[in-house]
């Protein structure tokens, strides 16, 4: 039993990769990658169509919500996973990317490829604006005030006239032909294929910072920030990276999304899908990105496939979070073991 | 953009943000208190709230028998069947608060699991919590019967001093002294203090940790009762996700003052009463919220520990 206890997949996922050369791994990469592109043909396919989701498409689910919950979980999972700052407002962000597509859009013109960095370079400035004051702050002062930030952001696109109010913005249009691939309402897969590079992306970015200096300084000052200061770790600096990093994901997503669902109103952007986002990462297994990823595809894909039992299914989604919490505290794919650090509290 | 209202309804304004501002401090008592010995935030309280409002209504409509369209009542009658009211709303309350800790907290406590955990897994109780509520109310507001007449006292300048805003902000103050009272005086509440310097060495006093959290909660689900009663009583309408947005404020007006402080939590929560109505009344009520986030941010800023600071109840790192 203790043999059990003390197993620890991440460990040994990450025991296998080490013995590994690169060949294998490169295979095993595409394999995976590959099955997982695949993944818009699954219901047409006898073995695998039990996971078609009832009344919405699945193509359309994949895209949003799963393949923009991974996202937005990598993203959060980089203040919250790495560097151990509570966000409870990261929606904000992703707002801002999807009002700055709708809007660059629709009052000037631009495609989505033009808008993309001006959408991530807006989230990031807003993300400097809040976390300059914020991150000053004791971590459950941040989650009130980033929590308020995304009240603010919302707040303020249903009363101001150039975001249309509680009404939003509509007639967005799709991000023009890439490479021969049509993004348009035919092709949902075509955006589920985008969405999967940019989570590649964002994967292969946060495993570079991760082994790099500002990795190293986000884990030390997420195990004790004094001694991070103490070392000559400038957290203020480094928690602001890391913040603006997020945000820059979150931003990313929303652009996309924006592009993708044509229609976007403030009430998309309330502050359960932050909460949401948060359980993501704590539910798959916080700090560690294949967790994450593999938390946010089951919790966004759950209240679809049940949708048939529309009024309880998101009763039967907090049981399942209050459960898997008692059961397995540390998320479904726990980080490393030798990254785990023993709270500084009595309770 | 209005400024003429502050001088013309300044006393009015501040009377109703009183009354509001107390409602908030009962509830944010709830997340203090467990802030005070867990360092957590209690997600989960809100909807404790929501649950008490729900209560009201059951006690005075199915219990005592006073349907929607009864007429207010008088004498010794209203008395005691307000009475029972509150005192069904705070027993309610206490009694969920204490089986959230039960199942959001304990398990994961004895685990040694991350606050994080905690957190989520008191969010999944909020979530079952409203989610099931508006199964049973069908997402339809619910209305109190208005038991209690709404005369007045009279006015003095400009101020309308209504019997239910009199009480609503009476109740909590008597509610306040007492709590203080007990916290800083009796032997349960020098335990609670206790566990909150140090949960390691009041074991090592003898202190029954689990007994003392759950004293905690209770108390907590005591004074949101109460809020839930003053609430039912002032707007008389419910539903199901009124939670919500109380639990924001409450949370707030805690931060405000200084979190794990109770004179923190109450001077918070009349602090940000009396900003919200008078935020409503110059810049419009879609902005009350932003001006008050606005004005937390800057608070923090100058005083990171809040107003109040986190005297009472040591700080910690």
């Amino acid at each position: 039993m203790s043999a059990l206890k003390n197993f620890n997949l991440r460990d040994k996922g990450a025991e296998i990769w080490a013995g590994w050369n690169r060949l294998t791994r490169t295979v095993f990469v595409s394999v995976f990658v590959l099955l997982i592109a695949l993944l818009p043909f699954a219901p047409n396919w006898g073995p695998t169509s039990f996971l078609n989701t009832p009344i919405t498409s699945f193509q359309n689910v994949l895209v949003y919500p799963m393949g923009m919950f991974v996202l937005m979980a990598l993203g959060l999972n980089i203040v919250v996973g790495k560097s151990g700052l509570l966000d409870l407002g990261y929606i904000a962000f992703f707002a801002i990317g999807a009002y700055s597509q709708a809007i660059l859009s629709t009052l000037f013109g631009w495609n989505t490829w033009e808008i993309l960095p001006v959408g991530i370079l807006l989230a990031m400035a807003s993300g400097v604006l809040l976390g300059l004051p914020a991150l000053r702050l004791r971590g459950d002062y941040l989650a009130i005030i980033t929590l308020g930030f995304g009240e603010i952001v919302r707040i303020v696109a249903l009363n101001i006239t150039v975001t249309g109010g509680p009404n939003g913005i509509a007639g967005i249009p799709n991000p023009p032909t890439l490479f021969g691939f049509q993004f348009n309402l035919m092709y949902p897969e075509h955006f589920f294929w985008l969405v999967l590079v940019m989570i590649m992306l964002v994967i292969w970015m946060v495993r570079r910072f991760t082994v790099r200096r500002p990795g190293r300084a986000w884990e030390a000052i997420r195990q004790d920030e004094d001694v991070a200061a103490l070392m000559g770790v400038n957290t203020l600096v480094y928690k602001l990276w890391s913040f603006v990093i997020g945000a820059a994901v979150g931003g990313f997503a929303g652009v996309i999304y924006a592009s993708k669902v044509m229609v976007i109103s403030p009430d998309m952007f309330k502050f359960d899908v932050s909460i949401l986002v948060l359980a993501c990462v704590v539910f798959g297994g916080i700090g560690n990105i294949w967790g994450v990823a593999l938390g946010a595809t089951l919790l966004a894909y759950l209240p679809e496939r049940i949708r048939f039992i529309s009024d309880a299914r998101q009763v039967i989604f907090g049981l399942v979070l209050i459960l898997m919490m008692n059961l397995r505290p540390d998320g479904l794919l726990p980080r490393k073991k030798r990254e785990k650090i023993q709270e500084k509290r009595t309770m | 953009m209005n400024l003429s209202v502050i001088t013309t309804q300044f006393w009015s304004l501040a009377f109703q943000g009183l009354a509001l501002g107390l409602i908030y401090s009962l509830v944010s008592l709830g997340y203090t208190m467990v802030y005070g010995v867990l360092r957590l935030i209690n997600f989960a309280n809100s909807e404790v709230f929501m649950l008490g409002t729900f209560a009201v209504l059951y006690i005075e409509i199915n219990i005592l028998g006073h349907p929607v369209t009864a007429k207010p009542l008088g004498g010794f009658h209203l008395v005691y069947t307000l009475v029972i009211a509150l005192v069904g709303s705070m027993i309610a309350c206490a009694v969920i608060a204490v089986l959230v800790e039960l199942v959001a907290y304990r398990r994961l406590r004895a685990r040694g699991a991350s606050r994080l955990a905690s957190l989520i897994s008191a969010i999944g109780v909020s979530i079952f919590l409203m989610e099931s509520m508006r199964m049973v109310t069908a997402s339809r507001p619910q209305t109190a019967p208005r038991l209690l007449e709404k005369w007045t006292f009279g006015e003095v300048a400009g101020v309308n001093f209504r019997i239910d805003t009199v009480m609503a902000i009476i109740a909590p103050i008597i509610i306040f002294v007492i709590l203080d009272q007990f916290v800083t005086r009796s032997r349960l509440g020098k335990a609670i203090r206790a566990v909150s310097m140090s949960e390691d060495n009041s074991k090592l006093m003898g202190i029954n940790i689990n007994r003392v959290i759950s004293l905690t909660f209770l108390i907590g689900g005591l004074t949101t009762g109460a809020a839930a009663f003053l609430y039912t009583t002032v707007y008389e309408n419910t539903v199901f996700n009124v939670g919500f947005n109380m639990g924001i404020a409450a949370f707030t007006a805690a931060v405000l003052g200084g979190i794990g402080n109770l004179r923190g939590a109450f001077f918070g929560g009349l602090a940000l009463g009396m900003m919200e109505q008078f935020a409503s009344a110059v810049l419009g009520s879609q902005w009350k919220a932003v001006t008050v986030f606005v004005v937390l941010v800057l608070i923090l800023l100058f005083k990171p520990n809040g107003l109040f600071g986190e005297a009472v109840q040591q700080t910690r790192t």
